[in-house]
C-alpha cells in the first residue's frame, strides 16, 4: 500500500457505512469480551497472574540486551542458527538467503505478526518463492488477497457466507457451502499436501527463552507445529522484545495470553522448540534459523515511558475492547498491528510522518488499560505520541511532523486568555455576544460541528451572573 | 551481519543504561496456590479437555493394550502408527491379536514414508509425561523412539496417561521436574484434537492436527 493512500479518517468513515463489515466485528467482538470476562472472574486470580505477567516482562526488559545475547549463545549451543536484522529489509534478505541456499520453492507458514510487518509473502513471491499462509485465518486472508484485520484472527471482518464464496471462487476442487465443517476439511485436505511437500517452514515466536534457548509457540490448529516439525528447514522470525529471561517465566504469559486472547485458558497446542533434529531423531527440521528483529524497536527501548510499548505479549484484547476498533475493523488501520496497541506501536516503528493520525484513534477511554494483561499504559504513550506529533523532538521518528501553524496559535491565544483577567472578560463578553452568530462552516469549527450540533452561548457570562448576585470578581 | 547484531545491542545498552529499569519482584504464588486434592485432578482434567472434545478410555495397566485394540476396531480405524523400540511399543505388539487394525512402526526417518504417513494413517498412539489439572492439559516429549509427528498428523492421537503423574499447573510441572536443566527437542503441551474458530468464530475440530485426541488413561 503506497504512503499517500494511508488516511485512518477516511478508511473509518467509510467503514462506518458498511453495515455488514459492523455487524461480523460487532458480533465477534461481544462475544470474546464475554468469554474473557469469564476466564478472569477470579479478581484475585486476576490480579495476582497481571502483577506477575506484568514483572516478567519488565524484568526482560530490564535485562533486555544481556538477555538477548544469553538467548544467542544458548539457541547457538542448541544448534539453532541466530541471525539479527536492524531493518526488515535486512531480516527479508536473511530470510531469503536461507531459502536460495536449499533452493526453496514453496514455503509454508504458521501465523507471525513479524511476518507481517516485513511483508514477507509479496517480497518473497516477487522473487518466485510461493509462501503459503496455513493458518486458517490468514490462508482465508491471503486468498482474498488482504491484510489481517485482527491480530489473532485475521479474518474476523468476514462472515461464513463471504468465506464460502471466496473457497468457491479460489479453491479448485471446493463445492459451495455455508458448511463450517466442510470449510474447514477443505483446508486441511489443500493444505496437508503443501505441509508434505513444503521445503522451508516459517514461523513467528510468541516467546523466546533466554536461559534454555527456547521458542515457545501457542496455537489451536496444528498448522504451527506443522510448519516447524515437516520441512528441513524452519525459519522463525521475533521482535527483539519477545525474550523472556527464565523458563518458569512461560507459564503466567501463556496464561495471561490464551486467557486475554481467546478466552481458552490454554491453546490446543504448546510448542516449545529447542533444537533441530538431533542424531537418531526421526523428523523433524535438520536446520532451524531464528531472525531477531530490531525495526524500530531499539529507538522505542530508548525512552523511559515509551519502552512501556514493547512489554506486549500480542493478545488483541485491547482491540476487541475497543470502542473505536470495535466499530471500524481492523483494515481502517491500514497497517499490521491495529487497535489501540497499533495506534501507539506503528507511529514509533513507521514514524509520525506516515502514522501520526493514528493516536488520534483513541477516545481516551482507558477500556484497554484495564484490560491489558501486562499493564501497558496505553493511554498515556497515545498522548504523548500527541504531544511528540506537533513538537520536534528526537524520541521519535517524525515528531512534530504534524504541527500546525494555525494550532499552535489558538494554543497560544487560549493560554494568554487564560493568563489575563481582562482578556478573559472580553473574549467571554464578546463570544456571549457573537458566538451564536457565528456559522458552523467556519474553519477549524467544522471539524467538530459537522458531526455534532454546536453549542448554544448564554447571552450573559457567568461572571455577570454572579456579579448581579452580589459576588464580586476577584 | 554480525553488523546489525553489535549496532542493536550496543543501542539497547546505552538505552537500558541512560534509563535503567527496576522491574516490581515475580512473585509466583498465585501459581504455587493452585492445588487440588488428588481426585479432583484427575476430574478436572477429564471436565476441562471434554470440554474441548477429548475422549477417555479408562483401563489397567494389565489390560490397557487390548482395550486399545477393541476401542480402535470398534471405531473402524485401519491402521495404528507405534514406536516399536519403547516399552509401551513392545507391549502393544506383543499383545495385539490377529483381525486387529495394522500395527505400523515409526521405525525409520521420516523421509522414507512422509507420503503414506499423511495420506494412508488413521491413528498414532504415545506416551505422555503426565496431565496438567489447572489446564486440563497433556504434557508430550517427543523422542527417538516416539517421534514427533505421531502426536500429529494421524487423524487420531492416542496418549497413554497414567493416572498417578498429575500436575496442579504447568509452572509446577516444570519447576519440580527441573526442565531448566535440560530441554528436549521439542516439549508440548497437548490440550484436545486440532481447532479453530476462525471462521465467523464457528468452533470446528480437526483443522490440521488430529481429528480427535482419546486419552487412554491406565490405573
Amino acid at each position: 500500500m503506497g504512503e499517500s493512500s494511508i488516511n485512518f479518517a477516511k478508511a473509518s468513515s467509510a467503514a462506518l457505512q458498511d453495515q455488514q463489515l459492523r455487524g461480523n466485528f460487532r458480533r465477534a467482538m461481544d462475544g470474546l469480551m464475554s468469554k474473557r470476562a469469564v476466564q478472569f472472574a477470579d479478581t484475585a486470580e486476576w490480579n495476582g497472574v497481571r502483577a506477575l505477567g506484568a514483572s516478567v516482562r519488565l524484568r526482560a526488559l530490564s535485562k533486555l540486551p544481556e538477555l538477548l545475547e544469553k538467548l544467542e549463545a544458548n539457541c547457538t549451543r542448541n544448534g539453532i542458527q541466530v541471525h539479527w536484522a536492524a531493518t526488515t529489509d535486512e531480516a527479508n534478505a536473511i530470510v531469503l538467503s536461507i531459502m536460495q541456499r536449499v533452493n526453496a520453492k514453496l514455503v509454508v507458514k504458521g501465523k507471525s505478526m513479524v511476518s507481517e510487518e516485513m511483508h514477507l509473502n509479496a517480497f518473497l513471491e516477487k522473487r518466485g518463492i510461493e509462501c503459503l499462509e496455513s493458518d486458517l485465518g490468514e490462508y482465508i486472508v491471503q486468498l482474498d488477497e488482504a491484510m489481517p484485520s485482527h491480530i489473532i484472527m485475521p479474518a474476523i471482518h468476514m462472515n461464513t457466507k463471504q468465506i464460502a464464496h471466496l473457497f468457491k471462487q479460489k479453491i479448485k476442487e471446493a463445492e459451495y457451502t455455508e458448511d463450517v465443517a466442510q470449510l474447514t476439511d477443505l483446508a486441511r485436505r489443500v493444505l496437508r499436501k503443501k505441509f508434505a511437500t513444503a521445503d522451508v517452514g516459517v514461523s513467528g515466536v510468541n516467546m523466546a527463552v533466554a536461559e534454555t534457548g527456547t521458542l515457545c509457540l501457542v496455537e489451536n490448529e496444528g498448522n504451527g507445529r506443522m510448519s516447524t516439525t515437516v520441512p528441513p528447514v524452519h525459519i522463525a522470525v521475533m521482535g527483539l522484545e519477545k525474550v523472556v529471561e527464565k523458563l518458569e517465566d512461560v507459564p503466567p504469559v501463556i496464561s495471561l495470553l490464551t486467557r486475554s486472547a481467546t478466552a481458552q485458558p490454554i491453546t490446543t497446542y504448546v510448542n516449545m522448540i529447542s533444537s533441530p533434529r538431533k542424531e537418531g531423531e526421526k523428523d523433524g527440521p535438520d536446520e532451524i534459523h531464528l531472525v531477531i528483529l530490531d525495526n524500530g524497536r531499539s529507538g522505542i527501548y530508548a525512552d523511559e515511558e515509551l519502552r512501556n510499548t514493547l512489554r506486549c505479549i500480542r493478545c488483541g484484547a485491547c482491540m476487541n475492547h475497543c470502542p473505536v476498533y470495535t466499530k471500524v475493523g481492523g483494515h481502517a488501520y491500514q497497517a499490521p498491528y491495529p487497535g489501540p496497541i497499533g495506534s501507539i506501536l506503528m507511529p514509533q516503528v513507521e514514524g509520525l510522518e506516515k502514522r501520526g493520525e493514528l493516536p488520534h484513534a483513541c477516545t481516551m477511554c482507558n477500556a484497554c488499560v484495564e484490560i491489558c494483561p501486562v499493564k501497558i499504559p496505553i493511554v498515556e504513550i497515545m498522548g504523548r505520541l500527541r504531544s511528540e506529533a506537533v513538537h520536534p523532538g528526537d524520541a521519535v521518528r517524525g515528531a512534530g511532523s504534524h504541527a500546525s501553524k494555525a494550532e499552535a496559535m489558538v494554543w497560544k491565544g487560549w493560554s494568554m486568555t487564560y493568563a489575563s483577567p481582562l482578556a478573559y472578560q472580553f473574549a467571554t463578553a464578546l463570544l456571549a455576544k457573537l458566538g451564536n452568530a457565528a456559522p458552523t462552516s467556519l474553519p477549524l469549527l467544522k471539524e467538530w460541528t459537522n458531526v455534532r450540533t454546536k453549542p448554544r452561548f448564554a447571552n450573559r457570562t457567568l461572571h455577570a451572573l454572579a456579579r448581579e448576585k452580589g459576588i464580586p470578581d476577584v | 551481519m554480525s553488523e546489525s547484531r553489535n549496532a542493536i545491542l550496543g543501542k539497547l545498552r546505552a538505552g537500558r543504561d541512560a534509563h535503567p529499569l527496576t522491574p516490581p519482584e515475580s512473585d509466583f504464588a498465585v501459581l504455587r496456590n493452585k492445588r487440588w486434592d488428588g481426585a479432583e485432578r484427575l476430574e478436572r482434567i477429564k471436565r476441562m479437555m471434554e470440554a474441548v472434545h477429548t475422549e477417555f478410555l479408562e483401563t489397567t495397566e494389565a489390560d490397557w493394550p487390548a482395550d486399545v485394540q477393541a476401542f480402535l476396531t470398534a471405531q473402524g480405524t485401519r491402521n495404528l502408527l507405534f514406536g516399536p523400540a519403547t516399552e509401551v511399543g513392545a507391549r502393544l505388539s506383543s499383545a495385539w491379536t490377529d483381525g486387529g487394525p495394522e500395527l505400523i512402526p515409526y521405525a525409520d526417518r521420516v523421509e522414507t514414508f512422509k507420503e503414506r504417513l499423511f495420506d494412508g494413517i488413521d491413528a498414532g498412539i504415545t506416551t505422555t509425561l503426565g496431565a496438567i489439572a489447572d489446564t486440563g492439559s497433556l504434557i508430550v516429549w517427543p523422542t527417538p523412539e516416539e517421534p514427533r509427528l505421531m502426536s500429529l498428523v494421524p487423524h487420531m492421537h492416542l496418549a497413554l496417561l497414567r493416572a498417578d503423574a498429575l500436575y496442579d499447573t504447568f509452572w509446577q510441572a516444570m519447576t519440580e521436574n527441573r526442565w531448566a536443566d535440560g530441554m528436549p527437542t521439542n516439549a508440548l503441551l497437548i490440550s484436545g484434537p486440532s481447532k479453530t474458530a476462525d471462521i465467523e468464530q464457528t468452533l470446528a475440530y480437526g483443522v490440521h492436527g488430529p481429528k480427535r485426541l482419546v486419552v487412554v488413561i491406565v490405573r
